[in-house]
């Protein structure tokens, strides 16, 4: 459990050097990259000055981390004054994305759980194949093309739905299905396979032996094992789904941490990139050591150690 | 092999056929502009119609298929090299090398998805063909480093490694002749589940409009393709490449698990189902 956390806080100090390491490491001058090669010299002087790098390298690193640390993340650049901090900015649009990923996450389980029970229940028959080919489609296709294609179907064509720039429960459905596809479909093999495992297993022939009805037999002696590496995997999946959040809050045009960081990229702020990326990253490196403490108490067999 | 490896290895062969021969049977040069033809239909002349500066589509879908296959080949070949040396390095010598490697490890996987891959690119002005490669490398190699690193640590205790170790075999002689050897059946399976995951990811980057700057990438198509999807008759130009990206990626899932099945000795009997 201390070495989970630990390994985790180590994780996040490293994410927060790597961060700030790469506006350092890509070759040339980053004023050059950042402003553009027309900048006027006292737009340059500016952004120079805003973003620290006419300090010294270690001394530019000590104020990141300080920013980190105060939970500040830094200001924007070029106009520090004007606007607020970069953490000010992120937290305001970081539950639109978490909404977006938690709700692609209980999508892909609550659709792809079911699919995967009765694939394995119905092995060999057509139910099987059709869950086996919709899988291997939800994983091929490219979370933009769903995301346009599910736009122009449901909201442009047949208006049954929100379509982009709109808020609300309705409108998070379309972009919830577009962000949870991948990981559906991954569940449902998982599923599949975790089903088939116990359901071969001991205990299982022991229940039918002894006259268990087949329905409790498979929801309550196989489903709730099978599940378990499931719901881990689902878990440490979130990751997957925060980055899926970047492409379909572009194409939905939501506000959240993924158009945050696009924006910023195109404004080349790259305090604020920085923020989001580390952001992201650290809610990553928590959710993570979150489902591995849950597994634990779940699952009496393993224990974090 | 099963059915769907043999299926998948078919596709692509054809992939990869369109992709060295693509250039050279690909009808129109795709930086052709023809304005008089522009958002043209299919036709003999241009069977999948043209585009917003009049360029062909097939065309376009063919050198893309070059660049794909250039992309996913060099990060493939230089993600794997890297990780394979540095995943049995840490497996083999353990303690103070393992921990170094698996501390980097930890550290970039917790930048979920393309986050690493837009962080690195998005710190330069125009990125080449060069910058996105060296991007998707940055994280790429961890996946063979842990599939190299689990196989030694499984492999250094066997009888024949205690043998050469008895015999005065060198480290790197162990390496090289004992170890890496036995590592290549399950890194040429990440390798091929990497290729299509590769293309998917350029394609990410240049729907955001961070990929590479070069003439024409599946991703770029897309991300044009989307910007007139709200024309009707025009989802097209989504499907296209939207549908070549797919073609890729379901064969190398089709290959790679029929390869995982054969080649990945972890995967024995009641696990294959699993994966």
């Amino acid at each position: 459990m201390l070495r989970r956390l630990g390994s985790g806080a180590l994780a996040i100090i490293g994410v927060s050097i790597l961060t700030f390491a790469f506006l350092h490491v890509v070759p040339g001058d980053p004023i050059d990259h950042l402003a553009g090669g027309e900048a006027t010299p006292e737009t340059r002087a500016k952004l120079e000055a805003c973003l620290g790098l006419d300090q010294e390298i270690p001394q530019q690193l000590v104020t990141f981390l300080g920013h980190v640390v105060d939970g500040s993340l830094g200001h924007q650049c070029p106009d520090p004054e004007a606007k607020p901090t970069v953490a000010a900015r992120i937290f305001a649009v970081l539950p639109h994305t978490l909404a977006l990923a938690l709700a692609g996450m209980i999508l892909a389980a609550l659709v792809a759980i079911p699919l995967g029970v009765l694939a394995a229940v119905k092995r060999g028959t057509w139910i099987d194949t059709a869950v086996t080919i919709g899988s291997l489609a939800g994983v091929a296709i490219p979370m933009m093309v769903l995301a346009s294609l599910l736009v122009l179907v449901f909201s442009a064509d047949l208006a049954w739905l929100p379509g982009p720039t709109e808020l609300g429960p309705a409108a998070l459905i379309l972009p919830a299905i577009a962000v949870g596809t991948h990981l559906m479909a991954m569940l449902a093999r998982m599923t599949r396979g975790a089903m088939l495992d116990v359901l071969g297993e001991d205990y299982v022939r022991t229940a039918r032996a002894k006259g268990v009805p087949e329905r409790r037999v498979l929801f309550v002696h196989a489903l709730r094992n099978a599940l378990l590496p499931v719901i881990t995997v689902a878990g440490l999946q979130f990751g997957s789904l925060l980055s899926g959040a970047i492409i379909v809050e572009k194409v939905f045009a939501r506000p959240g941490v993924g158009t945050t960081l696009l924006d910023a990229i195109a404004e080349r702020d790259y305090p604020v990139v920085q923020g989001t990326v580390l952001v992201i990253a650290v809610t990553y490196v928590l959710v993570n050591i979150a489902v591995d403490v849950a597994y634990g108490l779940i699952d009496p067999r393993i224990r974090v150690s | 092999m099963t059915l769907a490896a043999r299926v998948g290895a078919a596709m692509l062969v054809v992939f990869v056929v369109l992709g060295v021969l693509g250039p050279i049977v690909a009808p129109y040069d795709p930086s052709h502009v023809e304005l008089a033809q522009r958002f043209a239909p299919a036709s003999w002349s241009h069977w999948l119609g043209t585009d917003s500066s009049g360029i062909d589509t097939l065309s376009q879908l063919l050198w893309g298929a070059r660049s794909a296959l250039e992309i996913s080949c060099s990060v493939v070949a230089i993600s794997a090299s890297i990780g394979l040396l540095l995943g049995t390095l840490a497996g083999w010598f353990g303690r103070w090398v393992d921990e170094l490697v698996m501390r980097a490890v930890d550290i970039l996987m917790a930048f979920p998805g393309i986050l690493l891959n837009i962080a690195i690119v998005a710190t330069v002005r125009r990125p080449g063909l060069g910058v996105v490669i060296a991007a998707l490398c940055a994280n790429g190699w961890v996946s063979y480093a842990r599939v190299a690193r689990g196989q030694v640590l499984g492999l250094r205790e066997r009888d024949y490694i205690t043998a050469a170790l008895a015999l005065g075999a060198s480290n790197r002689r162990i390496m090289l002749h004992h170890l890496v050897p036995n590592l290549l059946g399950p890194v040429f399976v990440q390798m091929t589940l990497g290729f299509g995951a590769v293309i998917a990811i350029e394609a990410s980057l240049s729907f955001l409009g961070l990929g590479p700057q070069v003439d024409y990438t599946w991703g770029a198509m897309l991300a044009q393709g989307t910007s007139f999807l709200w024309k009707p008759g025009f989802a097209h130009y989504v499907l296209v490449p939207g549908l070549a990206i797919a073609w890729v990626t379901v064969a190398v899932n089709l290959l790679g698990d029929g390869l995982r099945d054969r080649l990945d000795p972890r995967v024995a009997g009641s696990q294959r189902a699993r994966l």
